[in-house]
Parts: structure tokens; sequence; C-alpha cells
């Protein structure tokens, strides 16, 4: 959608209005699918407008105009239809509206979240929530989220054509949430931003040609929800865990794009003002004594990046924060990190004993990440033949190909090493 | 036109390259890794995917009541699919030339693998108008 010819700093002007444009256009209009349309088109219209003319003075209002416009073209060719003269004069007054609200900028911010609300509202699937607020809330064309999920563009723009369908067929008015559902449709949208964000972390498969850099885009819109809601302890805490976890890119993989664990990367590669700024917003959000799953998850990571060598690393600290988190939440991959912080302070043999009552627990039967962690554990225990049995058998389980070769790499690196002792 | 580059490996047990020494196991990743981004760079690479282990695999048909039964798993399957690519080229010959490139793949102590590609044509010309 965004030629090469707009300069960056349009560009971002370009995604950060698409959002208010729609939830102004959408107050007036009412439909979804149809406001979105129109969006779509006005963005485009200012993609290959700006370049040549200049952005205008008032960006938001001059793009609110185009998709109003486009809009009332459209409903105006379907109503002709039907009862042509009627509606035609019945349209009018919805437009001079709208020319008059271009200027009144007071719920720009509201609209923003409020189409957050919408696009992952509970409805719809989780696929379905994060391609509508990539392309709504995130202003990215159809074509951009289909690279980016590696799907061809046809299947992505039904994917949104039938997310569009749902939000009309469900009748989701355009409006705060009431209180009460506030918090509980606050962790859906914050939920669908971890997981673009987590998306556009691990993906290191496919060509990788031209993938979308999801993972900016994903804080990018955490940081306007934090905006919004400054007070907000695990608005704060997700965004300071995706700064905390970026600052590490750099590090993460090597030359040939294999992927190069926590322990081994080379720390000075990482972000420091990333990291200075996820702390920064960790340890405010912690001091007022507000606790919550994302608040903790980022306070690990902090520690994590705070050491400037890997030795120079709080276990005890992490452990706490990991037995904090596991009384807090039940997820089996929060007890499987807990084992290793576990392993790193007490010793592999303790860490060992915890995975076994994974084995029982069964959540995490047959996954990639039970068999490495163990391969880990074995080998620092000195079991080495086991360790080679784990790894190989992690490697046959996982379905990143990185991964994959990390892990098959690991099984070689120590049967090398029996061989030739 | 476009041709689908079938990787079959042998059996005998799951991932047999993961009992390859350790220089052998990455200069077989490094190889892969430079022949997909060189298919990128020439404009041939439609799209490439690494199939996960055979002791995942499963047969799958529908019963009477339309619902799936599965079969499985089958550790000892001779020969499994590892892998393809779907390249757009301009003749056979320049697809058959890019099998024999990913056959040539380095094995244990650098010797080519020379494992069978099979090469098929996809079905995606344009219909003939009929007269």
């Amino acid at each position: 959608m965004i030629p090469l010819s707009l300069n960056a700093h349009a560009e971002h002007l370009l995604r950060d209005l698409a959002p208010q444009v729609l939830g102004a256009v959408l107050r007036r209009f009412r439909d979804f699918g149809a406001s979105e349309d129109a969006v779509q088109e006005a963005l485009i219209a200012a993609a290959t407008q700006w370049p040549r003319e200049g952005v205008p003075d008032n960006p938001r209002g001059w793009m609110i105009q185009v998709a109003s416009r486009r809009l009332a073209d459209h409903v105006r060719s379907e109503a002709a239809r039907r009862r042509r003269e009627a509606v035609v004069v019945s349209l009018v007054p919805p437009e001079q509206q709208i020319a008059a609200a271009a200027d009144a900028a007071d719920d720009e911010r509201d609209d923003t979240l409020v189409l957050l609300f919408m696009c992952c509202h509970p409805a719809l699937s989780t696929p379905s929530a994060i391609a509508l607020t990539l392309r709504a809330v995130g202003g990215l064309t159809t074509a951009e989220i289909a690279t980016a999920f590696l799907v061809p563009e046809a299947t992505m723009a039904q994917r949104i054509s039938r997310a569009k369908q749902s939000i009309k067929a469900s009748g989701v008015p355009f409006q705060m949430p009431t209180p009460e559902e506030r918090t509980q449709r606050l962790d859906a949208v914050l939920h669908v931003l971890y997981l673009i964000f987590n998306e556009g972390y691990t993906a290191s498969s496919g060509p990788a040609l031209s993938r979308t850099d999801l993972s900016g885009e994903a804080i990018r819109l955490t940081r306007a929800v934090h905006a919004l809601l400054p007070d907000d302890g695990e608005v704060a805490g997700l965004l300071a865990l995706m700064l905390l976890t970026d600052a590490r890119r750099a590090a993460r993989t090597g030359p040939a794009g294999e992927l190069i664990p926590l322990d081994q990367q080379d720390r000075s590669l990482w972000d420091q003002r990333a990291i200075a700024e996820g702390v920064a917003l960790v340890t405010a959000t912690l001091s007022r004594g507000s606790v919550g799953e994302y608040q903790l998850q980022a306070a690990i990571a902090a520690v994590h990046d705070e050491a400037a060598r890997v030795e120079d690393t709080d276990w005890p600290q992490i452990l706490a924060l990991y037995g904090v988190l596991k009384r807090m939440s039940d997820n089996p991959m929060v007890a499987l990190n807990h084992a290793i912080a576990t392993a790193m302070v007490h010793g592999p043999a303790a860490g060992l004993e915890l995975l076994r009552a994974l084995d029982a627990d069964g959540r995490l039967a047959g996954n990639h990440r039970l068999d490495a962690v163990r391969a880990h554990l074995l080998e620092q225990a000195g079991d080495r033949e086991a360790a080679i049995a784990c790894f190989r058998r992690a490697a046959g389980r996982t379905a990143s190909l990185p991964e994959r070769n990390y892990l098959m790499a690991q099984a070689a690196r120590l049967s090398d090493a029996l061989e030739q002792p | 036109m476009k041709y689908m580059l079938m990787m079959n490996t042998p059996g005998g047990g799951p991932y047999q390259i993961a009992n390859w020494p350790q220089k052998d196991i990455q200069a077989h990743i490094a190889f892969m890794m430079s022949f997909n981004k060189k298919l990128g760079e020439s404009g041939e690479l439609v799209g490439a995917e690494g199939l996960a282990g055979p002791d995942q695999a499963r047969l799958v048909r529908a019963g009477k009541d339309g619902k799936p039964i599965t079969d499985g798993v089958f550790p000892e399957a001779k020969e499994f699919l590892a892998g393809y690519w779907i390249v757009d080229v301009e003749s056979p010959e320049r697809a058959y030339e890019i099998a024999a490139q990913a056959s040539a793949a380095p094995g244990p102590g650098g010797a080519p693998l020379n494992m069978a590609i099979e090469v098929r044509q996809v079905m995606s010309g344009p219909p003939k108008d009929w007269p």
C-alpha cells in the first residue's frame, strides 16, 4: 500500500491515522465492512497523492473526507437499486456532518481503543482477530498481512472478509464496552497483540524475503494502547515484555540464520535503549503494587537483560518470579520455565525432578520443549547419552526448522565429544 | 511452467541426519539455506517447505460416517517425503538442473548425498480455447 516514495514520517502518520479515521467514519455510517473498505481506499489515495502534492494541513480531516465520500458513493449506488430518490436526499446531511466533524478531534483517542475492542471481539477466532487488527487498526494492506503470515493473498482476503461479516452478524455496536466487560475485553486485546509480537519474533522460517515487521507493528500498537490507558499495569507490562524481548533480536540469530540461545548470545548486540525503556516501564508499574502475568514475565526478561554477562544472571531472583507466576497461572510452559530456573539455582537434579511432575501432568506430552529442556539438564548432570537421545527426540518433534537445526546440532556436538574424548 | 521438486529421503528411523557429525550437519544446513536463497534471487522460487518427521505422520481415510479414521505411525517406512520446492522455470531442463543441485547436497564427510528428487509438473497452465 505505502509506496517507497512516501517518507518514513508520512508512512508512520498514515498508520497512526488509519484507526482514527476508521473510528470517525464508523461512528457515522455504522457499517464496519464498508467503512473499513473506504478507509483502505483513502489510505491508497493518500499514499499516491501525498508524495506528489504534499501532506495536507489536516491529514486526518483529509482522509475522513475522502473515506466518507467513497462510502457515500458506495451507499448511494447500493441504495439506487432500491429507492433512488428518497435515499439520495437523506444522504446529504451525514456528509455535511462529517465535513464538520473532521475538525473536531476529541474522540480520536477513544476511537482507536473502541476499534481494538471491536477487532479483538471474543466472537472472532484468534487468526481472524489478528488479521482484522492488523488491517483495521494497524493500517496494513491485505497483501502485507498475507506476506507476514506466509499465506496467499486470496486466503488472507477471505479471512478478513469473513471476520468483517462475523462482526456485522454479531451486531457488536461501535462503542466503549461497559466497565464490567472492559477488563475481559482488554485481556483479549492484549492477547492478540502478544500473539502478533510472537509471530514476528519467532518466525524465522520460510524464505523470509519481505516479511513485514510484525514485532515492530505489535510494539507500535501496544504503545498506542499504553498511551490511552497509562495506568493499566498489564498494558505497561506487555509493552515492557515486548521491548525487553525485542532488544535481543540482533543477537538471537547467527549469520546463516541459525538460532542462538540466550546463554550464548553476544550481549553487546542487545539494544540498550529498548532495555532501559522496558526496565523503566516494568519498575514503575511493579512499584505501584500492581501484579499480573505480563508484568511478571517482563520482570523476568528485565533480570536477564540487566546481566552484562551470562554468569551475572540473578537466577534466585528469576526463580522467585517464576514461583509467583506459577501460583497465578496454570500454564505448563510456566512450570517448564520454573524447572529451568530451579535447575540453575539448585542444580540439574532438582530441575529434572520437576520435569517428572510435568510428565505426569500430561499436557506437555509429546511437546518438543519438554524434551529439549530435559536434554539440557541431562547434559548438565553429565548424562551425555541420555541427553543426545532427548535432543534427537526434540528435533523430531519441533515444527520449526531453525529450532530443529539447533537441536540436531546439540545432539551432534555431544556425540562428537563422546567419540573424541 | 511450474514444477514441484520432492525430496525423498531413505527411512531407517527418523532423522538419519541427526546421527551425522556436527560439522557435516552444519554444512548440509548451510547448503540448503544458500540454495533456497539463490532460487529466490533468480526469481524462480514459488515456495519451499520442510516437513516434520515421519514419526508424526498419519494416514487418514473417511469412515462410513464421514469422520476421519487415522492410521499410523509408520516408523519402518522405506522412504519418506522430507520437503519440497515449487519452482517456476523456463523449461523442464532447468527444473532438472535445479533438482540435480539439490540432490548433490553434502552429506557425511561432505560427500554429495545424490538423493532422489522427484520432479513433477504442476498443473497451472492456462486452459486451451475449445473450438
